[in-house]
């Protein structure tokens, strides 16, 4: 579970070190009075829905952090065959960079009010993903093809399972970014989908780096 | 810089015209903790119902012939699981979390109205699911509340085909419901807390709330990854966890798994399970205290680090669970002594409850007696947990009643005394009305008293080397006659005790309709759940404008101030400052 409590620890040594400064020196018993006096008081300046999404990804995290934790389990068995990666995942992995950069792009725009360019790259960031999962699937099948099946192994179980999962998580983050392209399509003006586009550029980044840590993973074991 | 456009964003608020928008659809928080609070109840009444069947064969082996032994490991297992996952949990973080985070915060509502509605329903869907296994072929599974595999999933174990997969199907839903609710929870008392609300200002039961959702977020997700490779082992003929195994003289098709592995993931997820549950009873508990002792918690800074290390602490000692699973001896001492330090902040906690109390005014009303009653029961579980947490006490008393006892007191009865509390305390807020008194003292006392008749006998049967989970221990030589009489007695007091909750569900509906008319703020409390304009608060909690939280929860009976209590909300005076009348 080694690779679950570094992911765990992290994330709660941010919390930690963060309400050290929330509560250090803070005596709430002796402190009355209005706003101002003591503290500025009241919650502070990032959306909710960032700190809802950074939240989620923490949750995401601690999913996929205990996949690889099972994987490095298992994988100790002697029943354990490593499978050979498919190549297409390299293309597949090279999308995905694309697409990030592509979100990125979008959210550059969105910030300087460039309603063209956040169409532009929204669409391509978006189509770069559908790419991708369609080239982890061209994978799966090339997998089925060479007989390499969901229980033949579990290393092959577990390359299906973690492929799935974060599969899923994109999907979920399509949804997101498809309903971002539909408000676009009816001429919102920019600041309304500023958001959408933000949270989205963020959970791209996120579930790269997820993708890089699985892929790095698979191809080292 | 304050920010108060989440916190104030009453024209944002979903104002529903129809019924069923404001009390089925709703996104109303204080609605949808009542969804959770009703559901949680009715599910719990079922596993109350499975544990009378349990007991009724281990107090009158044989004599019930509709209990077989199918029959009682089913009614081992869904009750175990109901209790744990849909019953408490969902009542402490999506009833209690619901209803008191924005309330107490000063929000208006959850940072996120629709996915909190979506959350209800989605547990709703949970409870059904695992709800419906009781009707597939087989009925549902007998596994154990661990769900240990092989065993849970090859046959011969009652409800192995489709009671199984009903059981992950529907934890897999109850994590995407916790997780939804989850986020509103954590991301409402971060970001929408209303001016002059700063962190250390929270009552203690939003940092109880907040700190065992985080600890879910985190710890859900090992439970769904262990459904999810259960599944696939079930259905898709998947190792991860399934050996080489012959089952019923066929060799199936699985090799290599690792059945402790689940285990692995499944303590994960299970230890902080166990603070899921108890730190939102701690902060609940501590302002119960406070409020009815007339006095400031004691020690609330360390009140508040307390619950912030138990729960990076109850990350580390998963694998106590696991001590007679063949672990290395050297695990064995880490997780003894992680187990042990996270009994200081606990310890720390309970001291303070104590010296909160020492000559505090104490007013024994039932909330306060369902409070002290927590505090009993609480130590009584904790130390047994310190014997259990060490390797070479824990190997003999492994898996026997000893066992059952110690974590129903801690984990069982602990917290639903102070589950019982909170309804009592904050059932005025919510209908307007007070519980009955006198039904509510009995409650208290058949309950409190009665679960000490359950419990205290199953440690001594426990050491006496009783297992736990057997059907029937027939004439097994080494069980003297009092293990039998003990069980005899067990029965009759869960008996009595389950009756008495029914008569809490009549003081329940007796008093929505009939109960005494509540002052405001009955209880004189601070905090300003109690100080909303409207009372019971409507949609949107505060009217025009938000409260602005000038003190921390806790400034009762300050010398010089005209009441003994004085609310958050309330501007500074001399007579606050304790320069007036005295």
């Amino acid at each position: 579970m080694t690779a679950t409590l570094i992911v765990l620890a992290l994330i709660m040594g941010g919390v930690v070190f963060w309400l050290i400064f929330q509560t250090i020196n803070v005596q709430p018993w002796a402190e009355e009075g209005p706003i101002g006096q003591h503290h500025a008081g009241g919650a502070h300046s990032i959306p909710a829905a960032k700190i809802g999404l950074v939240v989620f990804l923490c949750v995401a995290a601690s999913l996929f952090s205990l996949f690889v934790s099972a994987y490095f389990q298992r994988m100790d068995f002697s029943d354990w065959r490593p499978l050979a990666e498919p190549d297409i995942l390299w293309f597949n992995t090279a999308l995905l960079i694309l697409g990030s950069l592509f979100f990125q792009r979008a959210r550059n725009s969105v910030v300087n009010g460039q309603i063209k360019g956040v169409r532009t790259n929204l669409l391509v960031a978006g189509l770069l993903t559908f790419a991708f999962i369609a080239g982890q699937l061209w994978a799966w099948q090339g997998l089925q093809e060479q007989g390499y099946f969901l229980s033949t192994n579990p290393a092959n179980s577990f390359f299906y399972v973690l492929t799935a999962i974060h599969a899923l998580h994109m999907l979920g983050g399509l949804w997101v970014w498809s309903t971002t392209v539909f408000k676009l399509q009816n001429q919102v003006e920019v600041y309304k989908v500023r958001m959408s586009v933000e949270l989205c550029t963020i959970y791209w980044h996120f579930l790269l780096l997820v993708w890089l840590g699985l892929f790095a993973l698979l191809l080292s074991t | 810089m304050a920010h108060v456009a989440l916190a104030d964003k009453e024209q944002e608020l979903a104002h529903p015209k129809t019924w069923i928008g404001m009390y089925v659809w709703s996104q109303d928080h204080k609605i949808i903790g009542i969804q959770y609070i009703i559901t949680a109840t009715a599910v719990g009444v079922i596993a109350l119902i499975l544990s009378g069947l349990m007991r009724l064969q281990l107090g009158f082996p044989g004599v019930f012939d509709f209990i077989q032994p199918d029959e009682y490991y089913q009614a081992v297992t869904m009750h175990g699981m109901i209790m744990i996952v849909f019953m408490l949990t969902a009542f402490f973080l999506g009833g209690f979390g619901n209803v008191l985070v924005p309330l107490m915060c000063g929000a208006r509502d959850m940072a996120f109205p629709y996915m909190n509605m979506l959350s209800y329903w989605v547990y709703l869907l949970s409870v059904i699911v695992v709800c419906a296994s009781f009707f597939v072929p087989e009925g549902p599974t007998g596994a154990g509340w661990t769900l240990y595999p092989p065993q849970a999933i090859t046959e011969g174990t009652p409800g192995a085909d489709w009671g199984i997969i009903c059981m992950t199907v529907s934890l897999g839903l109850f994590v995407v419901a916790f997780t939804m609710g989850g986020l509103n929870y954590v991301t409402t008392a971060f970001q929408a807390r209303t001016r002059g609300m700063t962190l250390m200002r929270m009552p203690l039961s939003v940092w109880g709330i907040i700190m065992a959702t985080i600890l879910g977020l985190l710890a859900f997700p090992a439970l769904l990854v262990s459904v999810i490779m259960m599944t696939l082992d079930k259905t898709l003929d998947t190792s991860f966890f399934m050996p080489a195994i012959s089952s019923l003289g066929e060799n199936l098709s699985h090799e290599g798994g690792s059945p402790i592995l689940f285990q692995h993931l499944f303590w994960f997820f299970g230890h902080p399970e166990v603070y899921i549950v108890a730190l939102p009873a701690f902060g609940i508990v501590s302002d119960l205290i406070s409020t009815h002792a007339r006095k400031n918690i004691f020690g609330y800074r360390m009140m508040v680090w307390a619950i912030v290390a138990i729960g990076g602490l109850s990350f580390i000692v998963w694998a106590h669970h696991m001590y007679v699973s063949g672990m290395n001896p050297y695990f064995g001492f880490f997780f003894a002594t992680t187990t042990l330090i996270i009994a200081v902040p606990t310890a720390i906690k309970v001291y303070n409850w104590v010296l909160t109390l020492w000559r505090g005014n104490i007013h024994l009303t039932v909330p306060m007696l369902f409070a002290i009653g927590f505090i009993f029961t609480f130590i009584h579980g904790g130390i047994t947990g310190l014997f259990l947490g060490n390797v070479v006490v824990d190997v003999p008393l492994s898996d026997t009643y000893f066992v059952v006892g110690h974590f129903h007191m801690v984990m069982g009865v602990s917290p639903f005394l102070v589950v019982f509390g909170g309804i009592y305390h904050w059932f005025p807020l919510l209908t307007g009305r007070m519980l009955n008194d006198a039904m509510g003292k009995i409650h208290f006392w058949l309950t409190f008293l009665g679960t000490y008749a359950i419990y205290l006998p199953m440690h001594y049967i426990g050491i006496l080397g009783v297992p736990r989970r057997y059907y029937a221990n027939g004439t097994t030589e080494f069980l003297p006659d009092s293990v039998h009489a003990a069980n005899f007695s067990i029965t009759i007091a869960a008996l009595v005790v389950a009756a008495a909750q029914f008569l809490f569900l009549i003081n329940i509906f007796w008093s929505l309709f009939k109960g005494r008319k509540s002052p405001r703020n009955p209880w004189r409390a601070t905090t300003i759940e109690w100080q909303t304009p409207d009372y019971p608060p409507k949609h949107g909690n505060w009217g025009k404008e938000l409260p602005v939280v000038h003190r921390w929860a806790y400034s009762y009976s300050v010398p010089g101030a005209k009441e003994d209590f004085i609310p958050q909300n309330e501007p500074p005076s001399k007579y606050t400052r304790g320069e007036g009348e005295v």
